[in-house]
């Protein structure tokens, strides 16, 4: 036990290791893989990034010009940012919040953010 | 004498997850032990096969949460064997920063349950945040703190810059002065020893007998490593060597886990400074046919993905096999003989994952 004590020590005079989420968050990584948005007007609809999603939670609707993404089937692997050749997914380093209900998320050049 | 049936598990205040051990005692010493697994099996095997290829490495990586790049590492090392693709020297580098961050992280994770399995909590709550140290670090170089998604087919996704290797190596150093600081409670308590010494003994011919691999195997005294394959030999070109105990006891798998900690930290030093500049990724030629065999080193031992392609799209087969499983039956020799109360502790320290033993 006395093997401790230095520790203890140490504790006792720094800050405590945990935050008192949600009140206080920590700063984001740069790098973080968070949540995508589209840019409907940048993209032509190719479909490259359903094909490349691991996780088949995007449906690109040439039709209708439409994207469905569905926020929380997404691993978050960013693969569509990277192969999209028009840039039209913009990657944040912020988490994708949680909700109250799990509802898929259409962009449409329209409606876009 | 009479006999009694304790089902340890599935749910157990020690088991992380749900593995059954039905055992049979006499008094409070146990004398027969069933394993019984099957209880999170999730069919990933099956998944591998309609998905894409290159999807396969997310779906590999979620077999397990603690070492999810090994398993990517070890997917991905495999189809370049199938495809004949030699990944760039700096994508080796950086692989072996990324497995060897995600051991020393599945090393502190499982000292700290080990802790607390034996009822040492602080100590526990102390490994654990100095975890979260490596944790920050994954998530600054890779993106996600635990599901790291760094490594694809033909190299990686995403570089570490100089002032980022420089961080790890100060952070590395810190983590040191850190570790060094609990290992002694750790290492040195009576209870601890009282606990672990001369527990669950599994000499190296049982070992080997019956298939243990890893930590488990090293804790006997056997120098079996699958960083030392000639195909992993990064590792060759780092100088690594081997950590083992020769004692087969619960406290000689600790004490592997503890050095291998350490050497870990120095892994990931040396990588990063002998990291070659150059391409992180190669582009690699689809579809593959054939099948291959690989092996890597896992927090917990050989990790086994055997790998067969056809020419299409998709696998024809996945295998995976990993070092729990080989490591379950090493239990039908140490439990027998040990008293009720000593069934966790050596449990634990073949250091079981189940849910990436059940796939
Ligand atoms: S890959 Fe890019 S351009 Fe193509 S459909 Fe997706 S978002 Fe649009
Ligand atoms: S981040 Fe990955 S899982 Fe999510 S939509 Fe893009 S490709 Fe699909």
């Amino acid at each position: 036990m006395a093997r401790m004590v230095p520790v203890v020590l140490k504790n006792l005079f720094s800050r405590p290791a945990t935050r008192r989420y949600p009140f206080e968050t920590r700063a984001p990584f740069p790098g973080a893989r968070g949540r995508l948005t589209w840019n409907a007007a940048a993209c032509d609809f190719c479909g490259d990034c359903q094909r490349l999603c691991p996780a088949a939670c995007l449906e690109v609707r040439r039709e209708t010009k439409e994207i469905v993404h569905d926020p929380f089937h997404c691993i978050y692997c960013h693969l569509c940012a990277e192969g999209c050749w028009q840039g039209a997914i913009t990657v944040e380093n912020v988490y994708f919040k949680p909700d109250y209900c799990k509802a898929a998320h259409t962009y449409t050049p329209a409606i876009q953010p | 004498m009479a006999r009694t049936v304790v089902p340890f598990g599935p749910q157990h205040p020690v088991l992380p997850e749900p593995v059954q051990l039905t055992l049979t005692c006499e008094d409070d010493r146990v004398v027969e032990v069933a394993p019984v697994i099957g209880y999170c099996h999730r069919g990933i095997e099956k998944g591998a096969e309609r998905n894409g290829i290159h999807q396969n490495v997310f779906l590999v990586e979620r077999i397990c949460g603690i070492c999810s790049f090994i398993h990517a590492q070890c997917y991905c090392q495999a189809l370049e064997e199938l495809t004949g693709t030699v990944p760039p020297p700096r994508a080796r580098y950086l692989r072996v920063v990324w497995a060897e961050l995600s051991r020393i992280h599945s090393h502190l994770l499982w000292l700290g349950l080990f802790a607390d399995g034996i009822g040492f909590e602080s100590v526990f709550m102390q490994l654990w945040r100095i975890r979260e140290k490596v944790l920050d670090l994954l998530e600054a170089t890779s993106g996600q703190r635990v599901i790291v998604s760094t490594c694809v087919i033909g190299g990686v996704r995403r570089d570490i810059d100089a002032a980022m290797a420089r961080q790890i190596i100060d952070k590395m150093q810190e983590l040191r002065e850190d570790f060094d600081a609990v290992v002694p409670a750790l290492a040195h308590d009576y209870t601890v020893k009282v606990r672990t010494v001369g527990k669950g003994i599994l000499s190296g011919e049982q070992a080997l007998l019956l298939g243990a691999v890893g930590p488990t195997l090293r804790g006997s005294g056997i120098a079996q490593d699958m960083r030392l394959l000639p195909y992993n030999y990064t590792y060759a070109e780092l100088g690594f060597e081997p950590d083992t105990e020769p004692d087969g006891d619960s406290y000689s798998r600790m004490m592997v886990r503890v050095k291998e900690t350490y050497t870990s930290i120095d892994l990931v030093t040396r990588a990063l400074q002998m990291m070659p500049e150059g391409d992180i990724r190669v582009p690699v030629e689809y579809p593959p046919a054939g099948e291959v065999v690989m092996r890597v080193e896992q927090p917990r031992g050989e990790l086994f993905y055997y790998v067969k392609g056809n020419g299409s799209p998709h696998l024809e087969r996945l295998k995976v096999r990993t070092p729990t499983f080989a490591n379950i039956p090493t239990l039908l020799v140490m439990l027998p003989g040990a008293s009720l109360a000593d069934v966790p502790v050596i449990t634990l320290s073949i250091d079981p994952c189940i849910s990436c033993t059940e796939r």
